[in-house]
């Protein structure tokens, strides 16, 4: 029934070719490829009309496209932007060597002090977010994949080749990424190298595929209202006339649901996931709404009853190296100082209120009370700092030490914590002393410290 | 040198600029892939990548599309009526965010790198499953509840 709503204009094939001239030309050479067309495999013609959708065309594809062409650069970018809060220059940022993708350097800011927060938590859940979006594109333009024949020229093999990359890149991304936050390591092989090279080749993908589709996607766009589209309903829904790309169904079926429909549809689980993934940021009983993540959860009441990246547990740290024997190691051009933590409570503090957030997606606003790192500086002469070395009671693991830049090290709010919310640090959150810096990963917030070194311009 | 343009295009397929553009990528994703090589585990990187597409294209979407297909044909003519709400779409949609869901949180739901987990957070999955399956029987409710309200205002009209 609905194929004879269709404009007649492209009812045929013969009508479609006067339409779009060329799109059944063949490239060379031209006799395998009309050969190749004239020698369908069985059944290529059966699934060719078992596409009855009559909302797939490229105007619900240019509405997916469109959201994705402005969502996803924004998750790659702030995907290198978390890459360079790992201070790249100190050889910590991982992968280490990324050769001629390395990004240009720059000494990541402390602030604004939620900088990392908003960066990482734009990565994460934003990317969550397009997930539903990334899905029903997909399935917009499934047909495509299983047209015949599969390609008329050399250009159209390589595009399909190339979109292998846009598609394997984005769902790598999103898989690997979503196995992360949740600390399933299935796939047997470095995050960082895979998530960071995956995004790369992916980008390159996108890049191609935006300059050969943008005015593809500008014509779809053009070609409905969207205000008319969210006022129609099921009863009302047409199928699009016939386009080139041959994403309008052959013979469409009667609707099932309305356009508007379907995107409230993929528009709704975006905001699902959104709403289920923003919780990980909210303090108190609002964390709660992050319904099946990790960070969805108080590990516990009361002051310390915050999250953790690390138990105490995990990291090695026993009782006996964070007992009354402890010691802060404090170094800086050949000198050396040792400090109790009495010593250090005796010192000028400070109590500042921070965000510490990590590359999971989360994050968490607590009130630190401790020593200021620059004072720690100047109670082993340091001067002129470039830099200093953080390192953990920690025995194992990617974070047991980091670099800290100069600004990081001179920030007026730049912590060795010994207290948070007025008591003492848990065992878990790092006590003896740890690190807290406004706009620092939180992995770089160096637990159970040990040692720090200043390195200077002066003997440093 | 149109003419060269031209014919360059009749047996390409398409204008040169489409073929530099490909090229771009592909020396990118070469690039990569070369650098790559060397790991130990760029087989394991290889597979996951085709894998994804290849999950996607050939079981994720016809699983949901079968899924759908034996929906709409228990339901019949009664999930899609001529006029007022379609039960048909009062179970989709449901059934999709359910199944978002699992896709999205399978690692928690399915207590899969159990003790990464517990090394992070010092806590157990055990809770993801039971809160999964709320989650599903919420918005098959709500559902529920959203038809017998469409389905009431509409034959109120």
């Amino acid at each position: 029934m609905s194929a004879e709503s269709t404009p007649p204009a492209g009812g045929s094939p013969a009508g479609s070719e006067r339409a779009h001239p060329g799109r059944r030309a063949y490239g060379f050479p031209r006799r395998w490829w009309e050969f190749l067309a004239a020698h369908p495999p069985p059944g290529a013609a059966t699934v060719n009309r078992r596409w009855r959708s009559p909302l797939r065309g490229p105007w619900l594809t240019s509405v997916f496209g469109l959201v994705l062409l402005v969502g996803l650069p924004l998750v790659f970018l702030t995907g290198l932007l978390d890459y360079l809060a790992y201070s790249p220059q100190f050889g910590q940022a991982f992968p280490r060597d990324v050769g001629w993708l390395r990004l240009p350097p720059f000494d990541w800011p402390t602030r604004p002090s939620w900088l990392f927060r908003l960066t990482q938590g734009l990565h994460v859940g934003l990317g969550i977010t397009l997930i539903p979006i990334v899905l029903a594109k997909l399935w917009s333009v499934l047909p495509k994949l299983f047209a015949w024949p599969p390609a008329r020229s050399v250009a159209q093999v390589l595009e399909r080749l190339s979109l292998l990359l846009l598609v394997g890149g984005i769902l790598f991304e999103i898989v690997t990424g979503l196995l992360d936050i949740q600390y399933a390591y299935l796939f047997g092989f470095d995050f960082y190298t895979a998530h960071y090279f995956g995004a790369w080749v992916f980008v390159a993908a996108l890049v191609t595929h935006v300059a050969l589709k943008l005015r593809r996607m500008l014509t779809g766009l053009r070609s409905r209202s969207l205000p008319e589209e969210l006022a129609t309903y099921r009863a009302g829904t047409r199928p699009e006339p016939p386009d080139p790309d041959e994403l309008v169904a052959a013979l469409p079926g009667p609707p099932t649901m309305s356009r508007r429909g379907a995107l409230a549809l993929v528009g709704g689980l975006s905001a699902l996931l959104a709403a289920l993934t923003v919780g990980q940021h909210f303090e108190g009983p609002w964390r709660r709404i992050a319904l099946l993540l990790p960070r969805g959860r108080q590990p516990g009441a009361g002051p310390t009853g915050f999250p953790v990246n690390r138990t105490a547990a995990a990291a090695g740290v026993r009782a006996a190296d964070i007992g009354p024997g402890w010691r802060l190691t404090l170094r800086a051009g050949g000198r050396s100082v040792t400090v109790d933590r009495a010593g250090l409570l005796a010192m000028a503090q400070h109590t500042v209120t921070l965000p510490i957030a990590c590359v999971e997606g989360w994050s968490t606003v607590q009130t630190w009370t401790g020593v200021r790192l620059r004072d720690l500086a100047a109670l082993v002469g340091a001067d002129g700092i470039t830099a200093a070395h953080v390192v953990s009671l920690e025995k194992a693991g990617l974070f047991r030490q980091a670099t800290l830049q100069a600004n990081q090290v001179l920030d007026a709010d730049s912590l060795l914590a010994l207290r948070v919310n007025g008591v003492d640090l848990s065992l878990d959150h790092g006590y003896p002393a740890r690190v807290i810096v406004p706009a620092l990963p939180g992995v770089h917030c160096t637990k159970w410290v040990a040692r720090i070194e200043f390195r200077g311009r002066t003997g440093g | 040198m149109g003419d060269l343009a031209a014919r360059f295009r009749a047996a390409y397929g398409a204008p040169v600029g489409h073929l530099l553009l490909l090229v771009g990528a592909f020396a990118i994703a070469g690039w990569v892939a070369l650098r790559l090589a060397a790991e130990p585990t760029a087989g394991r990187m290889l597979v996951w990548f085709v894998g994804a597409a290849i999950a996607h294209d050939f079981v994720l979407f016809p699983i949901y599309g079968l899924a759908d297909r034996v929906l709409r044909r228990a339901l019949g003519t009664y999930g899609v009526p001529a006029s007022g709400p379609a039960p048909l779409n009062h179970i989709r949609v449901p059934a999709l965010a359910s199944g978002l869901l699992f896709l999205v949180y399978l690692p928690g739901i399915l207590r899969l790198g159990r003790p990464t987990y517990l090394a992070a957070s010092g806590q157990d999955q055990r809770p993801f499953l039971g809160r999964w399956l709320l989650a599903t029987a919420v918005l098959f409710l709500a559902s529920a509840v959203g038809y017998a309200l469409r389905r009431w205002w509409s034959r109120g009209r």
